[in-house]
């Protein structure tokens, strides 16, 4: 179907982004592999000299960065699985008639417009303190202890926040997905006397596998490089800092570009492992 | 259609305010503090003086830091002013970035700047940032819950007496806390407090050589005095504390004591946000008997990046900000006790200030800070709650890190101490110590 | 709805999603009623819900340190020219992938997302120092700029999806009629498109709003959105959380209210060609 003349014309269509994206990636990229190299230390007067491995080699042997690596799966996979689940269960019960479907659905949906850094300092102050926050104020009614949420459980608060952030994008893609579903389909297997965890099992989910697919690829991308739930509300403390976060502190709080620069690369190829591994899915999943 | 009339009307508002800011604009970076929010509601008097406009840029500490600091090495200049404290000037000084002060005006009178805070900001004996406002930290204290506890507050304490006082005033059942301190980690909160603190203890940083003494006795004895002090004593969760928690915590009437910033003292007596307001009583901050307070000494300060085009305008202001007429302003409209402290010596001879109930101990808890000597064995850094070497941010928050985890009971002391001394030691040696 | 539903089971599924839905929404609601109290009311026990005295001394105090007006200004410039630019990009990209793939189609939409993934920290110092050289630091243009190379990937994967959702044989109807390119895009493709690319502006829009690094970092006083503006308030002295619940409404309420008028479009859009 398509002519010659009309494939030139798609490349050039597609140069502007392409170019522009190559540049956005190619500057940056050879820029961060050019101080990885470096000893840049801004605060004692900018370049001093070629540093070989020395960046790599630190950065990796540093007490903190295997457990940085794991904190960074941690919270993306905890996010993931909560939001795709709760995200199901959420689409499913939305999908149900009931009165007003429009008004619940704004409810559902808001978090989603809350910036990062509002909903981390709504979250720690005003619920998870331990003295004033709601939280607290919950806890004590029922004469319990209140926790010290940020001290003794920073993941579960880093991913609640986070996956509050999320959680109605997840519910909203698998929403559309499951109006798609052929009613017909489901009221034919009710009829023929299947259970609702069967026809849950093997109709639904199977449907529902593309979308979910695509929340996990795209939640993935922004998830891992989530700060700013964790500058404000930790600050990296209590074991909860990210490998995002640890190069924020080597470049912004140690003042040492090389070392960060050099914590940059082994984010990228964090990301791409990460991504190659979603991709084996993905790729399944998103053949049209 | 729509794009182009969107874009064409983005672009005529772009052009409309960038022409209408021709006359001269100066633009401060600075830091979301009582003192500096209040400064800004009096910069149309300066508009008005000098014709010179003024852009903020407010943020908070952290943010602020990194943002000034990108600018600085990167000779950024979007900044005419920054506001900076005694932990950056003498670095920023020494690597000839910011702008010298020694050429304030006669009626400035920068002789009356207290000697500590001059030091503080200046590198090689040129000033480079004109202190707004300084502060050393001391022991604030409820009144009627030492009396209640049958005790009296002298007024140089030692550590023991501090620990035993906040044991009798503790009634956990009544919400009451016997003492509030830092532990939140971060160099500038519970990083800045354990320092000042292990100064007492006969506690330092890094030995002659460079070499970080975390192994020490004296670091094991700080921490397990701190720890254990605060698990008796101290709030539920003290290990996220910090000066904002526990200002927000004393003036609620949760603490029996609260050892921490001077300039603090004019919140916790101000009626209309302290609940304990007309019973706090001041003391020096504690020691051991080994020579050494544990108070530190700040100031935030306002400077000038070498690379602004604005020097005399900016300079203009600073000699404004932090001037004798500035501190009668806000005198006349908002009380002596809601002025900046802690940076004029004429300030603590006028006898309207000396009036006020904390002015006193402010001076001679700054008065007795020396950051050229704040160890008891000798030390080759100058700073008292820091050792003000480009590093040194990076390390603390790190080392402050793993002191709040064993606050929190995630680790032992001996272990967080282990690791902190790992931390520097591999900090330093990599920095070229 | 084909299913025949009977009223009792709608009144549980009624009850149970509004249940959830205000427990979701509960926290945003709390900011707001919390910016209309009484620093000592924000923090009463028991906490108070609607039985407090309602003031707006907070807002009055937020809006005199601050100048509300020019951030959000900002906010609405860089997070539409951001996204109008990007669209403006995209749409040929997403276009030429759709109607024209070739081998390669995917692999490049593959990398697009991919460069989404850099930290955006370790480039800071390169990017601030070309932002220096190009003298962009604190403009809005600078801003659009890099805001619009970050969403860029996901700009053109939305739209990639759904013009692969239009049907290839009323373009072809199109050809035979002697339909131009341009014609073709401006005719058949566009109209067809708007839904899609409607809910595309939409959500990159919330996503560019919502954007708190490069926001931060490359803006001092004239180019700052409401990111910068918040950043003023997360940690005062002293009791702050009705101060800071007001300055956080005043924050999102822009992107909240926009969000809420156009739900339609953004649900309806919003599938990433996720359902086939």
């Amino acid at each position: 179907m398509a002519t010659k003349a009309s494939r030139s014309a798609a490349r050039l269509m597609m140069a502007p982004a392409v170019v522009l994206l190559l540049g956005w990636m190619l500057v940056p990229l050879t820029m961060t592999l050019w101080f990885s190299f470096r000893n840049y230390l801004p605060l004692r007067g900018g370049d001093q000299g070629f540093a070989g491995f020395d960046n790599y080699v630190r950065f990796v042997t540093s007490s903190a960065f295997w457990p940085a690596v794991l904190a960074t799966l941690f919270i993306v996979v905890g996010v993931l699985i909560i939001t795709v689940v709760l995200g199901v269960l959420l689409a499913l019960l939305l999908d149900q008639p009931m009165w007003g479907q429009g008004i619940v659905r704004i409810l559902v949906i808001a978090p989603f417009f809350v910036m990062p850094t509002v909903s981390g300092l709504v979250w720690k102050n005003m619920f998870l303190d331990s003295v004033n926050g709601l939280f607290a104020h919950i806890w004590r009614f029922f004469g319990a202890q209140p926790v010290e949420w940020m001290i003794h459980q920073p993941f579960a608060s880093i991913i609640l926040i986070v996956s509050w952030q999320w959680l109605p994008f997840a519910t909203l893609i698998l929403l559309t997905a499951i109006q798609s579903l052929d009613s017909e389909q489901l009221e034919a297997a009710e009829m023929d006397g299947a259970p609702a965890l069967k026809r849950f099992w093997f109709i639904i989910i199977p449907h529902l596998s593309r979308a979910i697919t695509v929340v996990l690829l795209i939640q993935t991308i922004f998830l891992l490089s989530i700060f700013a739930e964790i500058f404000v509300t930790t600050a990296g403390a209590f074991g909860s800092k990210t490998l995002t976060y640890l190069i924020f502190q080597r470049v912004l709080e140690s003042q040492n570009v090389g070392l960060g620069s050099a914590g940059g690369v082994y984010a990228i190829i964090l990301a791409n492992i990460v991504a190659i591994f979603l991709m084996r899915i993905v790729g399944k999943n998103l053949d049209a | 259609m729509f794009v182009r009339n969107a874009l064409r009307a983005a672009t005529a508002l772009t052009l409309l305010t960038t022409g209408s800011a021709m006359a001269e604009t100066i633009t401060i970076a600075t830091v979301n503090n009582g003192d500096m929010i209040r400064m800004q509601g009096y910069t149309d008097q300066f508009t008005a003086e000098t014709g010179i406009d003024v852009e903020w840029v407010t943020l908070e500490e952290n943010v602020l830091r990194q943002r000034v600091t990108t600018d600085i090495t990167t000779n950024g200049g979007q900044f005419d002013i920054m506001t900076i404290g005694m932990y950056e000037t003498p670095i920023w000084g020494k690597n000839g970035w910011l702008v010298p002060l020694n050429d304030l005006s006669a009626d400035y009178d920068a002789a009356d700047i207290l000697p500590a805070m001059a030091g503080g900001l200046s590198y090689d004996g040129t000033l480079f940032a004109a202190p707004f406002y300084g502060e050393s930290s001391m022991v604030m204290y409820r009144t009627d819950l030492m009396a209640a506890a049958g005790l009296e507050m002298p007024d140089a304490p030692t550590w023991d007496f501090i620990r035993q006082a906040a044991a009798a005033m503790t009634d956990r059942a009544n919400d009451i806390n016997g003492i509030c301190l830092r532990g939140k980690a971060g160099w500038g909160e519970g990083g800045a407090f354990i320092t000042a603190m292990s100064n007492s203890f006969g506690a330092q940083w890094f030995d002659m050589d460079w070499n970080p003494t975390f192994d020490s006795e004296a670091w094991l004895n700080t921490l397990n005095f701190f720890k254990g002090m605060m698990d008796e004593s101290g709030p539920a969760g003290y290990a996220t504390n910090g000066f904002n928690e526990n200002l927000s915590l004393f003036q609620q009437g949760k603490c029996g004591m609260w050892i921490d910033a001077t300039v603090a003292a004019s919140f916790v007596t101000n009626p209309n946000d302290s609940t304990v307001a007309d019973s706090v009583g001041f003391a020096l901050a504690p020691d051991n008997g080994l020579g050494k307070r544990s108070n530190w000494l700040w100031a935030w300060a306002l400077a000038i990046p070498a690379g602004t085009q604005k020097a005399d305008a900016a300079k203009a202001f600073i000699e404004w900000a932090t001037s004798k007429e500035y501190i009668e302003l806000v005198a006349a409209n908002e009380g002596w006790a809601n002025v900046p402290p802690g940076a004029r010596t004429s300030l603590y001879e006028n006898p309207e200030y000396q009036a006020v109930p904390f002015a006193q101990m402010t001076l001679d808890s700054i008065l007795s800070a020396d950051p050229n000597n704040s160890t008891v064995n000798p030390s080759p850094y100058v700073g008292i709650q820091f050792a003000a070497i480009p590093e040194f941010a990076g390390i603390a928050t790190d080392v402050s890190q793993e002191f709040s985890a064993a606050y929190a009971g995630q680790q032992t002391v001996e272990e967080a101490l282990a690791k902190a001394q790992a931390i520097a030691a591999e900090a330093m040696e990599a920095a070229g110590y | 709805m084909a299913r025949s539903v009977t009223s009792r089971r709608k009144s549980i599924n009624t009850a149970l999603a509004w249940g959830v839905g205000l427990i979701i929404f509960f926290p945003i609601l709390w900011t707001i009623l919390t910016s209309f109290k009484t620093e000592g009311d924000a923090i009463a026990y028991p906490p108070k819900f609607f039985f407090f005295d309602w003031t707006l001394e907070n807002y009055a105090i937020v809006q005199e340190r601050s100048n509300y007006m020019r951030y959000l200004w900002n906010s609405v410039i860089i997070a539409g020219g951001s996204t109008l630019l990007g669209v403006v990009i995209a749409v040929p990209a997403a276009w030429s992938m759709a109607f024209v793939p070739s081998k390669r189609t995917k692999d490049i939409l593959m990398w697009m997302l991919s460069t989404k993934m850099l930290p955006a920290v370790g480039v800071l110092y390169p990017i601030y120092l070309m932002f220096i050289q190009l003298g962009l630091l604190d403009t809005r243009i600078g801003l659009v700029i890099v805001l619009m190379l970050i969403n860029l990937p996901i700009i053109v994967w939305m739209l990639y999806t759904y013009f692969k959702e239009i049907p290839g044989e009323i373009l072809e109807a199109a050809r035979m009629d002697g339909a131009t390119l341009k014609e073709e895009i401006l005719y058949v493709l566009t109209p067809m498109a708007i839904p899609g690319i409607a809910s595309t502006i939409l959500l990159n829009i919330i996503l560019a709003w919502n954007e708190a690094f490069w926001t931060l970092n490359l803006t001092a006083a004239k180019a700052g959105p409401l990111t910068a503006f918040i950043a003023s308030y997360s940690s005062p002295e002293g009791l702050f959380y009705a101060k800071l619940s007001a300055a956080s409404t005043m924050a999102i309420a822009p992107i909240l209210i926009l969000g809420w008028f156009s739900q339609k479009q953004l649900v309806r859009g919003l599938t990433f060609g996720a359902v086939k």
